[in-house]
C-alpha cells in the first residue's frame, strides 16, 4: 500500500444553530466519528446528497474548520493542536479546488498573480521572475500557454477557469489536493478534459485526492475507494468497485438507483410521486426512507459501527 | 401546436446586435417532449426564453422567422394578450429552484398570484386551488407550507413548488429549462418522475432545455441537438440514442464518463465552440471535427442527410458512421 499523506481519526463536529446571546441554539452534529486515511497516488471519494456532511469533513480535514473532537495528521505531523504561525509551515501540503470556477477566482487579479499568490506565502525567498516562471510551468502542466499570464479570469472559459483554479493548488507542490465538487459546473465535453487532467496530475505527481462529488459516474471513473455519507455519518466504505458492485447499506443501493439512465429503454414505466423524507431523530438515521426498515432499526445505535452501518445490510447476489 | 418557424435571435455584443440563433425551426405537439440538447452557449437557453419573449428584456432581438401558438404570432400579440399566454397557455420552469423564488413574499402569496392572474376565482377557491396544485407536486401538508418564506425550505422542495406554480394556469406547453441540473441526484429522479407524471396526465406539450443525456433518456420523445446557433442534428429519442449520426453528436455521448468503462482517458472534444460572430459559411463544427474536408465550407442544410424523422446537419454521415 501507498504511503498514508493523511489520516483523520474520529472526528466530530457539532454546529449550534439558532440560539440568542447567551442562549444555546439547538446542537446539530454535522460529522460523527469519521475516521479514513488518504494515500500518496489514491483517490478516495465523498459522495452524499447536500447536506451530508461531505464539504465539511473536507474542511475539518484541511483544518479550514475546527474540529470538536478527533485528530488529524498530516503525514505523521498532528495538526489539531498547532497554532496559526506552525500549521502555516504545514498547510503547502494539502490544497484545495474549489467548485465554482467563475466565483473562486478573483476579477481583478491577474492569473500570473493568482497563481503565483501561495509561492509568495510558502517560498517568500523567490524573486519575482523566479515566481513568474513557476506560474508558467505549472500553468503549462495544466494546460495553459504563456498568453494567459497576463489576463484576467474574465477572459477564460469555465474549463480554463478550472485548469487556472488546479495550477493554485499545485503550484505550492502539495502532497494532497481536496477537489470539492471540481467538475460538478462544467458542461460534459470539458468535464471529462478536468478529469483526464487530473488522473494525469496525479500519476505525474503521485498526488493523493480527496474528491468530493454527488455525481457517481464520475466518482467510479476518478476514484479508488469510496465513503458514503448520510447525515454526518459514513454509512458504507470500501473500494469503489466493491462498493458499486455490490453495495450493502440500502442507502447506497438508492443512490445507485437515483443514477441517470443511459438509454430509453431503462425507463421505468410507472414512477410514483413521494415526498422528500428526512432524518429520523433516534436509531438508524435513514429509517424512514429505507424500504427495508424494521423495528429494531429505531434502536439501532449509529455511533458503534465499522465498514456497512446497517443492522439488515443487502445480501450479496 | 407551438410552432417556431425559421427564426434568428441577436444578442448585443460589444454594441452590435450579433446572430446567436439561427434559423431554427421546432415544433411542440400536445403530449410530446422535445429535448433541446447542447452545451453551453449554443442557444438552447436563449430559444426556450424567447418562447415567451422574454430574451428582450436582456436586449435580445429577433431577426427573422416567427413563434407560433395555435397559429397566431406571439411577436404580433398585444401586450394584454401576451400576458394571459405567460404563465397560461406556456408556462416556465427555470433552472435555479435558488433564486427563482422570490424571498420576501410566502410561498402562499407567490402560488396566489398566479393563480389569481389566470383565473376567476375567489379567495377561497384560489386558496383550495392552490392546496390542490401543492398536493399533486408530493407536498402534503400545504397550509403550514403556504406561511413559509422560500429560505426555509430545500432546493427539491422548491423546485417542486416551482413546477406547483407552473401548473397554476392550466398550461398546454411548459418550457423547462434545465429543471433538474441544480438538484441532489435522489432528488433528480424524483423531480424527473413528477414531471413526467404531470406531462402525461395533463397531455403537456414540453419543451425540455438540458445538457444531460439521462434527463433526455427519461423523458425525451423527439431530440433536437443544438451547436453555435443552430440545430445539427433531430430526431426520435431511439435513433439519437441508438444512431447517433452527427459527429458532433456522437463526440458529445462519448464524453460521457459512463462511456468508458477501464478507466482509461475520456473522449475529449478539442477546441471550442466558436462564438457568435464567428460562424462561417459552412458547417460550424469543422475546425472541432476528424471528418472536416472541403465540401464542408459550403452551407450544409440540417435535411442533408434525412432517414425518415431522421434529420443531420452534415455531409459525412455515411464517412462518420463507417
Amino acid at each position: 500500500m501507498n504511503k498514508v499523506v493523511l489520516r483523520v481519526d474520529g472526528l466530530r463536529k457539532v454546529f449550534q444553530r439558532g440560539g440568542f446571546l447567551l442562549q444555546k441554539g439547538k446542537a446539530n452534529v454535522a460529522v460523527h466519528d469519521m475516521s479514513f486515511g488518504l494515500h500518496a497516488g489514491k483517490t478516495l471519494a465523498i459522495v452524499g446528497e447536500s447536506g451530508s456532511g461531505k464539504s465539511t469533513t473536507a474542511r475539518l480535514a484541511m483544518r479550514l474548520l475546527d474540529a470538536d473532537a478527533g485528530e488529524i495528521y498530516w503525514g505523521d505531523t498532528p495538526v489539531m493542536r498547532l497554532s496559526a504561525g506552525n500549521l502555516r509551515q504545514h498547510r503547502q501540503r494539502i490544497q484545495m479546488v474549489f467548485q465554482d470556477p467563475f466565483a473562486s477566482l478573483n476579477p481583478k487579479m491577474k492569473i500570473v498573480d493568482t497563481v503565483g499568490e501561495g509561492l509568495r506565502v510558502h517560498q517568500p525567498a523567490l524573486s519575482a521572475a523566479q515566481r513568474a516562471e513557476k506560474v508558467k510551468e505549472t500553468l503549462q502542466l495544466c494546460g495553459l500557454g504563456d498568453e494567459a499570464l497576463q489576463r484576467y479570469p474574465h477572459q477564460f472559459s469555465g474549463g480554463q477557469r478550472q485548469r487556472i483554479g488546479i495550477a493554485r493548488a499545485l503550484i505550492v507542490e502539495p502532497e494532497i489536493l481536496v477537489l470539492d465538487e471540481p467538475v460538478s459546473a462544467l458542461d460534459v465535453s470539458v468535464q471529462a478534459q478536468i478529469l483526464n487532467l487530473l488522473k494525469d496530475l496525479q500519476q505525474k505527481k503521485g498526488l493523493a485526492y480527496l474528491f468530493i462529488s454527488h455525481d457517481l459516474s464520475v466518482v467510479q471513473h476518478i476514484a479508488d475507494d469510496v465513503l458514503v455519507m448520510f447525515a454526518g455519518h459514513v454509512v458504507e466504505s470500501g473500494s469503489v468497485g466493491d462498493v458499486f458492485s455490490a453495495p450493502k447499506h440500502p442507502y447506497t443501493q438508492s443512490l445507485l438507483d437515483a443514477r441517470p439512465i443511459n438509454h430509453p429503454n431503462e425507463r421505468k414505466t410507472a414512477l410514483e410521486i413521494k415526498a422528500d423524507e428526512g432524518v429520523a431523530e433516534d436509531g438508524c438515521v435513514f429509517a424512514l426512507r429505507c424500504p427495508f426498515v424494521q423495528a429494531d432499526c429505531a434502536s439501532f445505535d449509529m455511533q458503534q459501527t465499522h465498514g456497512c452501518a446497517c443492522l439488515h445490510p443487502l445480501s450479496q447476489g | 401546436m407551438l410552432e417556431v418557424r425559421d427564426l434568428s435571435l441577436t444578442v448585443p455584443l460589444q454594441g452590435t446586435a450579433t446572430l446567436a440563433v439561427s434559423n431554427l425551426s421546432l415544433q411542440l405537439q400536445a403530449g410530446k417532449v422535445l429535448a433541446l440538447v447542447g452545451e453551453s452557449g449554443c442557444g438552447k437557453s436563449l430559444t426556450a426564453q424567447s418562447m415567451l419573449r422574454l430574451g428582450e428584456y436582456q436586449g435580445v432581438g429577433k431577426a427573422s422567422g416567427d413563434i407560433l401558438l395555435h397559429g397566431q404570432s406571439l411577436f404580433s400579440m398585444p401586450d394584454k394578450q401576451l400576458r394571459q399566454v405567460r404563465g397560461g397557455s406556456i408556462a416556465m420552469i427555470f433552472q435555479e429552484p435558488m433564486t427563482a423564488l422570490n424571498p420576501v413574499f410566502s410561498i402562499g402569496s407567490q402560488i396566489l398570484e398566479v393563480i389569481q392572474l389566470h383565473t376567476d376565482l375567489s379567495p377561497e377557491q384560489a386558496s383550495a386551488r392552490a392546496l390542490a396544485l401543492l398536493a399533486d407536486v408530493g407536498l402534503q401538508e400545504g397550509a403550514s407550507l403556504m406561511q413559509q418564506y422560500p429560505d426555509a425550505l430545500s432546493g427539491g422542495m422548491r423546485q417542486r413548488i416551482l413546477i406547483a406554480m407552473a401548473m397554476a394556469g392550466n398550461p398546454e406547453f411548459i418550457i423547462a429549462d434545465e429543471p433538474t441540473t441544480a438538484l441532489d441526484v435522489s432528488v433528480q429522479k424524483r423531480i424527473i418522475g413528477l414531471l413526467r407524471t404531470l406531462q402525461q396526465d395533463k397531455g403537456l406539450g414540453m419543451l425540455l432545455v438540458t445538457h444531460d443525456f439521462g434527463l433526455v433518456a427519461e423523458m425525451a420523445d423527439e431530440v433536437a441537438v443544438m451547436y453555435a446557433g443552430e440545430i445539427i442534428e433531430q430526431g426520435s429519442v431511439f435513433e439519437i440514442f441508438d444512431h447517433p449520426a452527427h459527429p458532433y453528436t456522437k463526440a458529445l455521448m462519448n464524453c460521457r464518463p459512463e462511456a468508458v468503462t477501464d478507466g482509461g482517458a475520456l473522449t475529449v472534444i478539442p477546441g471550442k465552440v466558436p462564438a457568435p460572430g464567428s460562424w462561417g459559411q459552412g458547417c460550424r463544427f469543422k475546425s472541432r471535427c476528424t471528418f472536416g474536408t472541403d465540401v464542408c465550407d459550403k452551407h450544409v442544410a440540417l435535411d442533408e442527410w434525412q432517414q425518415g424523422s431522421h434529420m443531420v446537419r452534415c455531409v459525412h454521415v455515411m464517412d462518420a458512421k463507417s
